[in-house]
């Protein structure tokens, strides 16, 4: 159990395979159970990624596209002709001859309108009836890439980036500190009480927010906190339920050898701690570390109770969310700012995925 | 995780472990305690002065704006009393059930509307997804795990903002697909306007962020020992014999996290109705979640005293609930390692 940790995931379950072909399935039927059940899980996963798609599609939209009804998915433009330093709209216009033709519109009519075609302007204006909104366009590709600068320049992104870049470091740190010191205490020392206090502790991920929140609000008024960082990055510093239990569990499986052997040699706890534990325990803060800063870089809870009032203080998520109210009508640039939110944290994933996967293991299989 | 929470009782300390300690013993409490300083500072500061602080408010009929001037009264259990009578809160068990047909819907109801809808899923779906990436035949196993955990990371009011836009009436891919595949357009949901597809809609969003719970699972399942499968096929177990006989046994704690974590985390839903809808409950009332309801007399009105009989209600409701859940936990949920320590 203890060993998660150190075992790679991915070699057990590689070991089992290979346990599993050798004894159970035929070449053939292997290969074919492998091929559908991998194309299941694409199928599945296609759905489930879909949205990411529609995002780049939709932020590279603009506002002609979004607002015409039958236009294609993927980001396009209507092409435009100029005729006499004017720019005419390209429509698909079937002609009583049964074949259709893209003309240039000249003259719009709610009954009938006039055309002119491109490649051949000699033949001058032509008299079609029938309602233009009707007409389909000879879509082409064409990505806007203006919605970026434009969604980037709305809520000042670099102010809001550089907020939310300051809360995760200095929270990062708090928590390191104090959940090493805490989880050191609970699994390298033996005191009657201790197992109840870590009962304690680990009870607290029951307790509703808002049972909390609402004294601790309070209070933070009347001393002038809300509008500042400090009721968000204080209590960071004062250890949490997940991070110490984590960080318990990888303590207990280190050697208690080379502890006790640095107690001989006359160092004091916080020196083992230092100079033995923490030399051992980099992968463990990594996982914390990545956890912390995807936590810090969603958190809406804090920001929403205690900056709500100070703009200038908002971190990207937060701040993301009033593109809700402003943009209602222009979801192009709500998706290029939800892309613009997304895209560090989907880089410190791939970065260091590894981290993620272990933490994740430890906190929910382990007892 | 939860192991040790089952079984408390086994960590009480007795007073003679106290009386009789050597001077070692002395020691080993004292650097002890130093190192836990940091957490009992915080639980005291930020756990448990304000578990008994919003105690009190709710027998007050406190404001953000009292001050010396103004202050505040004990109101004994007027405000308990005002929660028991308000429709809205909807504490009454009797406004839960049908509230669709009776009316706008009470916040309890729609909590509980939305937890018998969403935690289902929140469960079957990471398993099924979990079976999926355990299978043997499974080709690239590794980037399919790192694919499906990805939008964990995807900061939520961005996800609302993607999941919004894809289940948009008008130009969203579902329905343009459920066109596509002959459904009628007016068929076709209307999703988070709708006081019906409201909770799938907020459930589909919510599907987005089991990457964690997928690897939970997987690695619980990865952990059973293969012998065990090896065995039950020399006794010619099938595979429904072998899931609900080994399978399910052994992975029974990590279902058991998932589910406890799932119905707390249930009973304080509002960050989504909040964004999406600005938290006025629309449509209809459908989205108004008890710990919405909770915020907006906390925040919105600064109603303090009311907000905090509304917590402490919402505090005892979820104590109560993993009482019972930690309760039948004996019967249903297995550690392997309880023999061993």
């Amino acid at each position: 159990m203890t060993k998660v940790l150190s075992t790679n995931v991915q070699e057990k379950s590689s070991a089992r395979e290979k346990a599993v072909s050798r004894t159970v399935s035929p070449n053939w039927r292997k290969n074919l159970n492998g091929f559908t059940i991998t194309a299941f899980t694409l199928a599945i996963l296609v759905l489930f990624l879909s949205p990411f798609a529609f995002m780049i599609f939709t932020s590279l939209k603009t506002q002609d596209q979004i607002s015409i009804v039958g236009a294609p998915i993927y980001p396009a433009a209507p092409p435009k002709f100029e005729y006499n330093g004017e720019q005419l709209e390209i429509f698909i216009v079937p002609l009583p001859d049964g074949t259709t033709k893209e003309l240039a519109m000249f003259k719009k009519g709610q009954k009938e309108s006039t055309f002119i075609d491109p490649a051949n302007l000699d033949a001058g204006e032509i008299l079609w009836t029938g309602s233009w909104r009707l007409l389909d366009r000879p879509w082409e590709f064409s990505p806007t890439y203006s919605n970026y600068s434009e969604a980037w320049g709305a809520i000042n992104y670099p102010q809001k980036l550089w907020n939310t870049f300051q809360y995760a470091i200095v929270s990062v740190i708090g928590t390191l500190i104090s959940c090493t010191l805490v989880a050191y205490g609970f699994a390298r020392f033996r005191f009657p009480g201790r197992d109840l206090l870590f009962i304690v502790l680990i009870s607290t991920i029951f307790l509703p927010a808002f049972v909390t929140v609402i004294p601790t609000y309070t209070f933070f008024v009347k001393i002038g906190w809300v509008g500042t960082w400090l009721p968000l990055i204080v209590p960071h510093f004062f250890a949490n339920a997940y991070n110490v239990f984590l960080l318990r569990q990888y303590f207990l499986t280190l050697p208690r050898e080379l502890d006790e052997a640095a107690m001989i040699d006359g160092a004091s706890p916080l020196r083992v701690l230092w100079s033995v534990i923490i030399p051992q325990s980099y992968p463990v803060f990594m996982a914390i570390t990545v956890f912390h800063i995807v936590f810090a870089w969603n958190d809406y809870f804090g920001p929403v109770v205690y900056l709500a009032s100070a703009p200038d203080k908002w971190p990207i998520s937060y701040a993301l969310s009033m593109f809700n109210g402003i943009y209602g009508q222009r979801p192009q640039l709500i998706q290029a700012g939800a892309l613009m939110a997304l895209i560090l944290p989907l880089i410190l994933f791939v970065v260091a995925q590894r981290f993620f996967v272990q933490g994740i293991v430890v906190t929910g299989v382990e007892k | 995780m939860f192991e040790e929470l089952s079984n408390f009782r086994k960590y009480l300390p007795s007073r003679k472990s106290f009386r009789n300690m050597t001077p070692l013993a002395r020691r080993e409490l004292k650097s002890g305690m130093a190192f836990l300083t940091p957490w009992i500072i915080g639980f005291f500061a930020f756990t448990l002065l304000p578990i008994v602080a919003s105690l009190i408010f709710s027998f007050m009929n406190l404001s953000i704006t009292d001050g010396l001037l103004s202050p505040p009264k004990f109101v004994g259990f007027d405000n308990y009393v005002t929660l028991l009578n308000d429709r809205q809160a909807g504490v009454d068990p009797r406004t839960w059930i049908n509230w669709f047909s009776s009316g706008t819907p009470t916040s309890m109801g729609v909590t509980i509307t939305f937890a018998l809808v969403s935690l289902p899923i929140g469960i079957l779906f990471p398993l099924g997804l979990a079976v999926l990436m355990n299978n043997p035949n499974l080709k690239g196993k590794m980037l399919f795990r790192s694919l499906f955990y990805m939008p964990f990371i995807v900061p939520f009011v961005a996800s609302v903002f993607l999941w919004g836009g894809m289940l948009n009436s008008e130009t969203g891919w579902i329905n343009r697909v459920l066109i596509a595949l002959g459904m009628a357009k007016e068929a076709t949901p209307d999703w988070a306007n709708s006081t019906f597809w409201v909770y799938p809609t907020y459930t589909i969003m919510g599907i987005w962020g089991v990457g964690n719970a997928m690897l939970i699972m997987l690695a619980g399942l990865q952990s059973v020992p293969t012998e065990l499968y090896d065995a039950a096929t020399v006794d010619g177990a099938n595979g429904w014999h072998t899931f609900w006989k080994i399978t399910f046994p052994m992975i029974s704690p990590v279902i058991f996290y998932n589910l406890t974590l799932g119905i707390v985390g249930v009973f304080q839903y509002f960050l989504v109705p909040l964004v999406v809808n600005n938290g006025t409950g629309r449509p209809g009332g459908a989205t108004m979640f008890y710990s919405l309801y909770l915020f907006r007399n906390f925040f919105t009105f600064q109603d303090m005293s009311y907000g905090s009989t509304l917590a402490w209600f919402l505090f005892i409701i979820i104590l109560l609930i993993t009482f019972v859940l930690f309760g039948t936990a004996k019967y249903w949920v297995y550690y392997a390692g309880e023999s061993r320590s």
